[in-house]
């Protein structure tokens, strides 16, 4: 069924129904805005909380309760005002704040006067030799099966990297008897001092007793190996074998599923094609917006919230949603602020949400070695170009990613630098010898995921668009 | 590679992949269903005509690249299965009007 | 950065890469200096088209020396694959203009009759076509099409391979490469050109200014001036698809990876960060009425370009009077002139004149102090 946005004109617009989104579009239709949610997926939850409103898991403690907190957040939505709308996807938004919105085929086209882009993560780029082989997934979409489809592994499976995320997943694929044949930590050993100046933040988050719980329960029946080092994956047109270096020591398993999973980072395309300013972030190894404290970015009338805005976690994204539209409402209809929660009160929600995140970005910090790849590593995924092709181009003068683009085409496919913009930037700064900032990033450009031809042909065009393209 | 937990209690929805029936539930995109079926779902890329399957399943990578019901090059991730649904498994580049 | 060079060449896109690799190939100290990753790139920008039809209205010896390019491609794409194994996909078997409708098809039957009847204009066959006679050409046009002009020299060509190929060639041919070095000043003395940039100062005995746009800034600094006036343009690719497209259009070209390039718009505005999706449109509209199937293809990439114009439409080359050893080298068809630049420019420079009957017309003395209007030199 297509729905196409109900009016031209919103008061906000939120950009992705995941927590921050869903949030966010709460906060502020409740406080009386007119308010629009377009979200890609098929229903709400984004990542995180996937499936939240459709999920086959019935066994509640197999998902964990920190899932389940999804369900509140979707019914405060849907007991507010908010319009929306799923299977949208949006194409492009510029400084102006005009949105083009991809639903069932056809663009419409809508104007904000506050849009919160709540975009969220993707899954880092985890660019080992044969990371593109049929069988070698993401954790993340094991969980995304698992969620919305109750699909557990059940081939040789090999779980590999590092993160809270990771254990989640072991967790889950074991409660609903799925198979994990080994998991290989590639968490530094280094990172365990790193991180130890920032324990005690941790050790008083809630992260610390769940984690501490599932890393047992997962390593009560699975094999895990720490400390690896060197991960590949091989097979012929097919996925057959992992092997690892763990303390110096060689191992190569078969395999038929492979999860990898190194953190998650910032969804950055829509935001950097509306102009908003992004600067490196050292810790988390990654691009984050420039934003004040409301999560104003660069752009004006543009924020950011959730884990776009960077790496912060669920309960982080779902007041940053909050902090966003109450920074919305106060500006647009400032008598309506006085319903919702105080600042200063969601500012402190923050800081405690927060608590214990510069431990977990230092503790799992990834590895060069899995983040900087070398020879045939593929690093673009859609042009299949290598490590070694990246680095023959800054031998004869690339200086950055735009450059490079022009010389292999790096970044130019379907996925548009998702996969590997990331990589990009690390390998030429550390082929030459710059920091990730001096390098830069894809010049991003509407429109932001791929839309049909009839479709962009379809927008309105004027008299003096047609002399600007029929010349004679 | 997948298989279905028992406690999944959803209706059953047929598609037919590459001409043969393939029992998938509501609900399920199109790459979950390829995924958990017995097909050999690997596409090939336009590029080299390396073989792919689904990588990240939620609407990045363009990995689980299909031909949906007569239209090529869709993310299968991002489209719920239907009763009847023809889907293609896509080796190398679009074909002209697919 | 120091040594001294016989020529130093401002600017590395297309157009001074090509000179530059010229004058390597001519044995040349050749140094490059060009500006870093984010900056006005028409080489980056560009439709990649090795065009012949319709060039030179008002201007016969731009007919001339684009035809003349347009012979020589073949020797360059057949040098730069010998040279560095990269094969730049040139193909010169012709190439149509589409119309759609009759006014569009009378409007181009005119412009035909004009191109022909240009005293002193080469003849380079360029013909109108029934709609009935482009489809034996191209099976899949849809039933808008009226017909179209058609040319046997018009081609394409993988023009971002054409400048992987000259920069890798560079590296042969013992060309210095300097990126991230924009040149702020330019002085002579003691026979010898002094260039400054951020890094510091390079000395050339000669130098070419290749900087798009930007050498109307430069020139002056050297007693020479290129009055620019550039437009931005707008390209919409897809994703790969099958072949069906045997010959390039002015406005849609398959590209030998499949992606299909759908140009172009031409506007005032020159902020190539954002665009306008309603000339996209307009764009894609007519692609998809001279080629229905493509209306379900998807739209993976649009961007926009400003393309280097001097002003008349028409390249500048010249020499400076003041500054002997210092030229100036501007053009809108990089792509298409690229072969003139490597062997003639290149070889002009490397002997010290500019050949009068070979480039006299492009002068930049024709805009006298005024500057010319904008015909139709693209």
């Amino acid at each position: 069924m297509t729905v196409a946005p109900k009016r031209e004109d919103y008061d906000v617009v939120v950009i992705g129904a995941g927590p921050a989104g869903l949030a966010a579009a709460a906060t502020s239709a409740e406080a009386g805005l007119s308010t629009l949610l377009l979200d890609e997926n098929i229903g709400p939850g984004g990542q995180v909380f996937r499936a939240i409103a459709s999920t086959p898991v019935t066994e509640r403690n197999q998902l964990g309760e920190d899932y389940w907190v999804g369900a509140d957040l979707v019914e405060s939505l849907r007991a507010s005002n908010a319009e929306v709308i799923h299977r949208a996807t949006v194409w492009s938004l510029d400084r102006n704040l005009d949105i083009a919105v991809s639903i069932g085929g056809a663009s419409a086209f809508v104007k904000a006067k506050r849009v919160i882009l709540a975009t969220g993560a993707l899954e880092r780029p985890f660019p080992i030799p044969g990371w593109t082989l049929p069988g070698v997934m993401t954790a993340g979409a094991a969980q995304t099966m698992l969620k919305s489809s109750a699909l557990v592994p059940d081939g040789r499976t090999v779980i590999a990297g590092q993160g809270p995320l990771l254990w989640l997943l072991a967790a889950q694929i074991l409660r609903l008897g799925g198979r994990i044949d080994r998991i290989l930590d590639t968490t530094e050993r280094g990172n365990y001092f790193a991180a130890l100046p920032h324990a005690f933040a941790f050790l008083t988050s809630p992260y610390f007793a769940k984690g501490l719980s599932m890393m047992r329960e997962v390593k009560a029946k699975v094999q895990v190996v720490s400390g690896v080092t060197e991960l590949a994956a091989s097979g012929d047109g097919q996925l057959a074998s992992v092997s690892y270096v763990a303390g110096g020591k060689r191992e190569t398993i078969a395999a038929d599923l492979l999860l990898l999973h190194q953190g998650v980072v910032p969804n950055v395309n829509l935001a950097m094609s509306a102009g908003v300013e992004h600067r490196w972030d050292e810790l988390q190894l990654c691009w984050s917006p420039v934003l004040d404290a409301s999560g104003n970015s660069s752009v004006t009338g543009i924020a950011i919230a959730g884990d776009g805005a960077g790496i912060g976690g669920a309960n982080a994204a779902v007041v940053r949603g909050r902090i966003a539209a109450r920074a919305a409402v106060e500006a647009l209809a400032p008598p309506a602020a006085a319903k919702l929660k105080p600042m200063a009160t969601l500012r402190a929600e923050l800081a405690k949400a927060e608590r214990g995140r510069v431990f977990l970005d230092t503790l799992f910090r990834p590895a060069p070695q899995f983040r900087i790849p070398s020879g045939d590593t593929i690093v673009c995924r859609c042009e299949e170009v290598t490590a070694k092709d990246v680095l023959d181009s800054v031998a004869i003068g690339a200086t950055g990613p735009n450059q490079l683009k022009a010389y292999r085409r790096t970044g130019m496919g379907p996925c548009q630098g998702r996969l590997c913009g990331l990589t990009v930037t690390e390998l030429m700064a550390q082929a030459r010898g710059k920091t990730p900032q001096e390098i830069g990033y894809y010049r991003l450009r509407a429109p932001v995921k791929p839309i049909t031809l009839a479709e962009l042909a379809a927008v309105p065009k004027s008299e003096a668009d047609i002399k600007a393209v029929v010349r004679g | 590679m997948f298989k279905r937990s028992e406690q999944d209690k959803r209706p059953p929805v047929q598609i037919f992949v590459d001409g043969v029936a393939v029992a998938a539930r509501e609900g399920d995109t199109v790459s979950a269903a390829l995924l958990a079926s017995s097909c050999d779902a690997r596409r090939s890329t336009a590029v080299s005509g390396a073989p792919r399957l689904p990588y990240c399943m939620m609407g990045v990578c363009f990995d689980c690249l299909v031909t949906i019901d007569g239209v090529g090059n869709r993310q299968g991730c991002l489209v719920p299965v239907a009763e009847g649904m023809q889907i293609e498994i896509q080796k190398g580049k679009r074909e002209i009007g697919k | 950065m120091s040594g001294e060079y016989d020529v130093a060449v401002v600017g590395g896109g297309l157009l001074g890469s090509a000179i530059a690799w010229g004058l390597g190939r001519l044995g040349k100290k050749v140094a490059v200096l060009d500006e870093g990753d984010i900056t006005k790139r028409a080489s980056r920008a560009n439709f990649a088209l090795v065009w012949v039809q319709s060039k030179g209205l008002g201007m016969p010896a731009y007919t001339v020396w684009t035809v003349q390019a347009s012979h020589a491609w073949g020797r360059l794409a057949s040098e730069l694959k010998q040279q560095t194994g990269l094969d730049v996909s040139l193909q010169q078997n012709g190439g149509f203009h589409l119309t759609l409708g009759d006014d569009e098809f009378g409007q181009r039957t005119e412009l035909v009759k004009r191109m022909h009847n240009q005293t002193g204009a080469a003849d380079y066959k360029m013909e109108m076509l029934s709609a009935s006679d482009v489809k034996k050409s191209l099976p899949l046009i849809g039933p808008e099409v009226s017909g179209g002009s058609y040319c046997p020299l018009d081609g394409h060509v993988n023009s971002l391979r054409t400048f992987r190929a000259f920069h890798t060639g560079f590296k042969a041919f013992g060309i210095d490469y300097f990126p991230e070095q924009p040149v702020s000043a330019i002085s002579k003395s003691g026979g010898e050109f002094r260039l400054t940039s951020p890094k510091g100062e390079l000395r050339a005995a000669k130098i070419v200014l290749a900087a798009g746009n930007a050498n109307q800034t430069l020139a002056p600094m050297v007693g020479l001036s290129a009055p620019m006036g550039p437009t931005r343009g707008q390209i919409v690719v897809t994703e790969r698809t099958m072949p069906f497209l045997p010959h390039p259009l002015t406005t849609i070209r398959q590209t030998d990876e499949g992606t299909v390039m759908i140009g172009d718009s031409k506007e005032d505005e020159l902020d190539d960060r954002t665009l306008k999706h309603s000339i996209s449109a307009v764009m894609t509209d007519r692609a998809q009425r001279m080629f229905p199937h493509l209306a379900r293809l998807n739209v993976v990439r649009s961007w926009a370009g400003i393309r280097v114009m001097p002003r008349d439409g028409f390249p500048i080359y010249d020499q400076s009077e003041t500054h002997p050893g210092a030229f100036v080298a501007c053009c809108h068809s990089g792509v298409t002139l690229a072969s003139n630049h490597a062997f003639e420019i290149a070889r002009m420079v490397a002997q010290g004149a500019l050949e009068p009957e070979l480039v006299g017309a492009f002068s930049a003395s024709r805009f006298g102090t005024a500057g010319a209007a904008n015909t139709s030199g693209y």
